[in-house]
Order: structure tokens, then sequence, then C-alpha cells
């Protein structure tokens, strides 16, 4: 009895010093339900699943607090203009703007529970989490540099984004259907910006990130929506000439159509 | 996830197609009562519903394009076109688009295109409406009172008649110097390109009471002209841009030409100065809503675009 003990201890004691560092902690599996998500002529939005499960093994240390999981899914970078109008001898007219610098065309924030609560404002600015800390660069004079959280600028840039369902933070938009088992779901509006995403998962355990796993998925047009696309952009001309030709026709059946004598 | 909704491929947007239907008839009626593109209509409905300037513009022309198509080919048939009148704007039309392009690109580096776009709808449309209601209302006040309404006064002369190079443009019954005919059409390239619209409505007014052509050969004239350099700016657009959107085009256009056969009929068991009245009223209310748009304070300071769209 004793002995079948002592080989067992002396057994965990070699695992434990011959096994690398990594395996006492999680790993993070996580699969999407497309990785492609195509525009055909009735697109109007779609919603790509996201799960995965926390790896454990027998060594890894036991969590308390349980797991929390914040994830980042970011579109393709845009350069765009906020403008804000002010009155000037009378009339509202866009007075003063900021140019934003290359910044996500979507940007989804999902997590099991609200941020604050998974990790402390350190961390919340080194890891980016939320939309409040992500960096939003913007065109200051030569230079290109984020603002304060409290910018104007940034604020309503944040705000109408969110109001076209093109920056998303969901606090709840992570469901735990085992304390390792998780889900989510990314919500794709209808003009999301073609191109790829990338898709961020991190791990937290006690206010700490333990783990982080990356994936993309591509938002492509396909059939006639990507032929349209492709000759508008490399056969202008002959494309406008096709629409010219289109708009003939169709005047021309019209009056033929409703000619009266 | 409704099965009327149609995306966009250009305009990289998702809208219900009877909405884009509906546009393009209430549109095309309008066009085919009045002899006008419709355009300034058009612009600002699709920029309403969420697509953005640059291709409201660049999809418009071609929906013009039909609307003026089918309402030309009426015209033609009733021979309501001047030919050599049309041959003349166009020659002036073209430098007034060119001069128009290149103000409008100056105007989009200083940033205040939006707001040189405003002003200028307000200034025209706010003039041109008030002018021909007045002008229609004094016209059908004077029927009542039993006098003739017609406009049209053989004998009048301004001093633009005594100009040289009189050319005679026979269908219209005018005899008039080429310059005015020429300045006439290089205002509408002009206007046109910075406002995106096709000029009709600015066009319509002037032959009537500048070249006093009769309103009978004006609307088709109008819809000659229109078609030309509306078909002209949606190959430019295309070619340039990239930015005509061919399903959104097409949408719009079968609701045009249907609403434009429809409007023609409406309009042609309609006196000339009530058309002319409606057609004030509607230019007026636009302008209107333009000058709302400046004096009101809007609901949000903000606004974000893609930068150079």
């Amino acid at each position: 009895m004793t002995k079948r003990l002592m080989i067992l201890i002396l057994g965990a004691l070699i695992a434990a010093i011959a096994a690398p560092a990594t395996s006492r902690a999680e790993r993070l599996i996580t699969s999407l339900s497309s990785h492609r998500v195509m525009i055909t002529s009735s697109f109007s939005g779609d919603n790509v699943i996201l799960f995965g499960s926390i790896e454990r093994d027998a060594a890894t240390v036991p969590r308390r607090g349980g797991y929390d999981i914040v994830v980042t899914v970011t579109g393709p970078a845009q350069t765009l203009v906020t403008r804000r109008k002010d009155r000037v001898l009378g009339l509202w007219v866009n007075f003063d703007s900021r140019v934003f610098v290359q910044v996500p065309s979507y940007l989804a924030v999902l997590a099991n529970r609200p941020i604050e609560a998974i990790a402390d404002a350190d961390a919340q600015r080194s890891l980016q989490l939320g939309l409040a800390n992500r960096v939003l660069p913007q065109q200051i004079g030569p230079d290109v540099a984020d603002v304060t959280r409290s910018d104007p600028f940034r604020m309503a840039f944040i705000r109408l984004r969110k109001e076209h369902h093109l920056y998303v933070e969901a606090p709840n938009g992570i469901t735990l259907l085992t304390p390792t088992f998780y889900r989510a779901s990314i919500p794709l509006p209808a003009d999301a910006a073609v191109g790829n995403y990338e898709i961020d998962v991190k791990l937290f355990a006690d206010g700490a990130m333990i783990a982080r796993s990356t994936s993309a998925l591509e938002v492509v047009k396909v059939g006639f929506e990507r032929f349209v696309a492709a000759a508008a952009r490399d056969h202008g001309f002959s494309y406008g000439l096709t629409a010219v030709a289109m708009a003939l026709v169709t005047g021309w059946m019209a009056a033929v159509i409703f000619r009266r004598d | 996830m409704t099965p009327l909704q149609i995306y966009l491929p250009i305009a990289e947007l998702s809208v219900n197609i009877f909405l884009i239907l509906g546009m393009g008839f209430a549109v095309g009626f309008i066009s085919g009562m009045f002899g006008i593109g419709g355009g300034f209509l058009m612009t600002p409905l699709l920029i309403f519903i969420g697509v953005s300037p640059a291709v409201a513009v660049a999809s418009v022309s071609g929906h013009i394009a039909a609307s003026s198509m089918s309402g030309a080919i009426s015209y033609w048939r009733k021979r309501a076109v001047d030919v050599g009148l049309v041959m003349m704007l166009l020659i002036g039309g073209t430098v007034g688009t060119a001069a128009g392009v290149a103000l409008f690109t100056l105007l989009r580096s200083l940033g205040q295109l939006d707001l040189t776009i405003g002003i200028s709808y307000v200034v025209l449309l706010g003039i041109i409406g008030v002018l021909m209601a007045a002008e229609s209302v004094r016209a059908i006040l004077r029927q009542r009172a039993g006098g003739k309404a017609d406009l049209r006064r053989p004998g009048s002369h301004t001093w633009f008649h005594g100009l040289p190079f009189k050319l005679r443009f026979k269908r219209s019954r005018i005899y008039v110097s080429a310059i005015p005919v020429c300045v006439i059409g290089v205002i509408i390239g002009f206007l046109g390109a910075i406002m995106g619209i096709g000029g009709g409505f600015l066009l319509v007014p002037m032959l009537i009471y500048i070249l006093r052509v009769p309103t009978s050969v004006v609307i088709g004239t109008s819809m000659v002209v229109t078609l030309t350099t509306m078909a002209w700016a949606t190959v430019l657009h295309a070619a340039t841009n990239h930015l005509v959107d061919i399903v959104l085009a097409l949408v719009l256009m079968v609701g045009g030409v249907i609403g434009a056969q429809f409007g023609a009929r409406a309009g042609q068991n309609m006196r000339g100065e009530r058309i002319r009245l409606l057609l004030g009223l509607l230019v007026l209310a636009v302008g209107l809503r333009f000058a709302a748009g400046l004096f009101v304070r809007p609901e949000d300071l903000f606004s974000v675009r893609m930068l150079d769209q």
C-alpha cells in the first residue's frame, strides 16, 4: 500500500519535471461554422458561429474563479473621416473633421460577462479589450496617433459605427455551455466590407490572460455579384456602355409596350 | 432575411427591391409629367436610404437616361423635338460639363463640396421654384379673368435678339442668336456636373422663359438633351470612378420607365400653366428641404464616411 503510493507520487513528480511548462496551461480550441461568408444577390447579413473548448489536462492548475473568454473580430482596415457640423453664419455646415487612419471597418467584441469584470483597467488597455480600449489612430497634423477615450470625435465615431451595427460590443455574446465549452455568434451586417476578418479569442482566469488563439474568416462576393464588381473595376468603359445600352433598351421597350396608337 | 431584399454589388448594401422600384416609379412619373430627368429628387432619396453620394450620383445618371429615352421616343413620334436646338444646347453643354467637373474636383479637395451642393440646391431650386410658381399662378389668374393664358408672345423681343449668329429653329418657331442657346447649354452642363443632376428642371424654364420655345416642343427637346448628357455621364462615371451600380440602376430604370409613361399621359391631360405650377411647387419643396438641412440644427452633428467617397 505505502509502496504503491510512493510509486504514484514519484511518477507524478517525474511527470511534472519532465513535462514542458505549457502542458499545465489551458489550450484553446476554436472552430467556425464557416470560414467564408458569401455575398449573393439575397445577402442581407449573416451570423457566423464560433465554438470551441478549453482543453485541460490532469496537471492543469484548478481555477477557482472559472474561465472568461473575450472574442475580438476585426474586419478589413479602412480610412474613414468623421465630420462635425457647426453653425457658421447661421448655416449648419461640416466645420471640423478627423481622419481615422486604417481603422477596422468592422469590429466586434464579444465576451461572457462585462469586460470590467474580466480584467483590470491595465490589462484592458494593454490587450485592447473592448471598443473603449481599442486603439483608433487619427491623423493629427503630420502625425498619426490615438486620442483620449473621451475625445468627442472618437466617441461619435464609435457611436455611429455601433448604430450601423459595424461595431458591436456584446458582454453577453459568449455562452459557456459547460465551464470549458463555449459558443458565440458573430453578427455580420449586410454592408460588411469584403475582405479578411481576424478572430482573436482570449482566455482569462482570475483576471489574467492565460491562452490565446487566432482564426480568420473571409467575406467574399460570389457569382453574379462578383462578376459585376469585377467588371465595374476592370472594364469600366465597357461596363458603362453596357449600363447605357441597358438604359436605352429599357426606355425603348417601355415606349413600345405603352404605345397607344 | 426577407426574400425581397436585394444586394447591390457596387453600393455594397442590401435594400428592399420594392422600395427601389417604387422610388423609380414615383420619380419616373414626375419626370414623364414635367419632362425633367428627376435627378434632383432621386439623388437625395438614394442618399437618404444609405447609398453613398458618389454611387448615388453615378447610378442615377443611368436611371435618368432610361426615363428620358422612354419619354424622348414618345415625344419624337409626336414631332415635339427640335433637333437643331438640341445640337446647339449640347455644344454648350459639353463645355459646361468639363468646367463643372474641374470645379467639382477643386471643391472636393477643399472639403467644402457638401456645403456648395447644399447652397446651390437651396438657391437654385428656391429661385426657380418661386419664379415658376409665380408665373404660372399669374397665367392661371389671367386666364380666369378671360385673357389668353398662352405665354408665347411672338412679338416680344429682348436684348439678346439683337445678338449675331442668328439661327432659325424651325420646330420651335424661333429665330434667335446661337449665343444665348450655347450659354444655356454651358450653364446646364456646369450645374449638372456640380450638383449631380440632369438639369432638366433648369432647362425647361430657361427654354420657356428666355428662348420663348413653345411648351409643346420644350419637353421633348429637354428630354433628348437630358438623354444624351446622362448617357455620356454614365459612361464617364463608370470609366473613371467605377461607381455605377448596374443592379441599382436597372431596378430604378424599370420602375422609372413605367412611371414615366403614366406621368407623360397625366401631363398631356393637363394645361401647360398647371404643369408649370406643379413643377414650380415641387422644385420649391425640394429647395426648402435642403434649406432645412442648412438652417435647422441637425439631429446628429457627426457623420462618418469613407475618405474620398
